[in-house]
């Protein structure tokens, strides 16, 4: 499968390096090149530097073949927007995008865009353990209208 | 009309200060305090500290009784965000985005932001109308982009004058609508010639602007 992956933070290096470990294609966006050093050390995938929310950006990464693109930069807005073209532009099947703000993240994957919300996940998995899932009642969304 | 206005840069500054000396009621969202401060100072209560992607600002804002949403940060991603958020959450009819860069205009007007400006694009046009030998002009883009409106020079030398309409082979997707002839503005018909110094109007769909541009300046 090829994957492009843009943002190697963390959890894109981490990504990247499993998929690559697993026999996939992978090639890492990023601004910075210094990133690229939280890749594993046997990364056998591509690297390049630029933003993914640039079209010319993303077609030298390969996203015309891409099967997915991961979109994990620190900025939600970069990740909606690098989302949203890789799905509308080049017609990506599968596209996964880092959103914090849970109410953007709830407004996008209304909108249809695969999303990832760090900010609830994790606090249900914290709540989960402090009190019990069952015991849980959600908290009203901030700025819901 | 209420309009919000996010990104207090230069543009948002002077576009909030504008729209006020117009009389109308805005509200400017800068995300840094300190701007905010001194915004406050000059223009009055009319701005607030925030991120205006964030749905509890563009709520604290109004947006839900917004007539327009203009998003000018220097940040594209952070402009088409505003623009979808103040769109999906707040209903706001009109979203006007800028863009940094022009190559994401069509892209913006894709994803349902209403109006796109680029500064870019806007001096470019300018540059390209106000050189006398430029015998093809880009005017407009229609809705989407995907058409354009575009005006062209037929001088002595253009293989098209002294042809009708009707004899030239357009490409597909493009139709002469004016002929600028100083004195009259003719709407064409196949046997309208074309002379040397007439000023055409024509809408071309954008996948067969360079045809037609090769097609009206060739000689």
């Amino acid at each position: 499968m090829n994957v492009v992956v843009m943002g190697c933070g963390r959890v894109g290096a981490r990504i990247a390096s499993i998929l690559d470990h697993n026999g996939h294609h992978v090639t890492v966006i990023d601004t910075q090149h210094r990133a690229f050093r939280r890749l594993s050390s046997d990364f056998g995938g591509e690297t390049l530097i630029g933003t993914g929310i640039d079209e010319d950006v993303l077609r030298t990464a390969g996203i015309e073949k891409a099967h997915a693109f991961v979109a994990v930069t620190n900025g939600d807005n970069r990740n909606i927007m690098a989302a949203q073209v890789a799905r509308l532009v080049f017609e990506v099947p599968e596209v996964i995008c880092r959103i914090y703000d849970p109410v953007r993240e709830d407004t996008y994957r209304r909108l249809g865009l695969g999303t990832v919300c760090p900010t609830t996940t994790i606090s249900a998995q914290i709540l989960d353990q402090v009190i019990g899932t069952s015991s849980v009642i959600t908290a009203s969304r901030g700025g819901e209208s | 009309m209420y309009i919000i206005v996010v990104g207090g840069g230069k543009v948002g500054y002077y576009l909030t200060q504008t729209l006020l000396a117009e009389d109308y009621e805005v509200l400017l969202i800068e995300r840094d305090r300190e701007k905010v401060d001194v915004f406050v100072e000059r223009l009055g209560a009319v701005v607030i500290a925030g991120d205006g992607a964030e749905a509890s600002t563009l709520m604290a804002a109004g947006a839900g009784r917004a007539d327009a949403v203009v998003a000018v940060t220097g940040e594209d991603e952070d402009n088409l965000v505003i623009c979808q958020m103040a769109k999906q959450k707040f209903q706001v009819g009109r979203t006007i985005a800028r863009v940094n860069n022009p190559k994401n205009e069509r892209l913006f007007a894709l994803l349902g932001i209403d109006v796109t400006v680029s500064q870019t694009n806007y001096i470019l046009n300018l540059i390209e109308q106000s050189i006398p030998e430029a015998s093809f002009v880009h005017l407009l883009s229609l809705r989407h982009a995907d058409l354009a409106i575009v005006e062209a020079k037929i001088t002595a030398s253009s293989a098209v004058a002294h042809k009708t309409i009707g004899e030239i082979e357009f490409p597909v997707n493009c139709v002469v609508v004016a002929v600028d002839r100083g004195i009259e503005l003719i709407v064409p018909t196949p046997t309208t010639e074309l002379q040397p110094g007439d000023d055409i109007i024509a809408v071309a769909h954008r996948d067969q602007e360079g045809q037609l541009r090769r097609l009206l300046v060739a000689s």
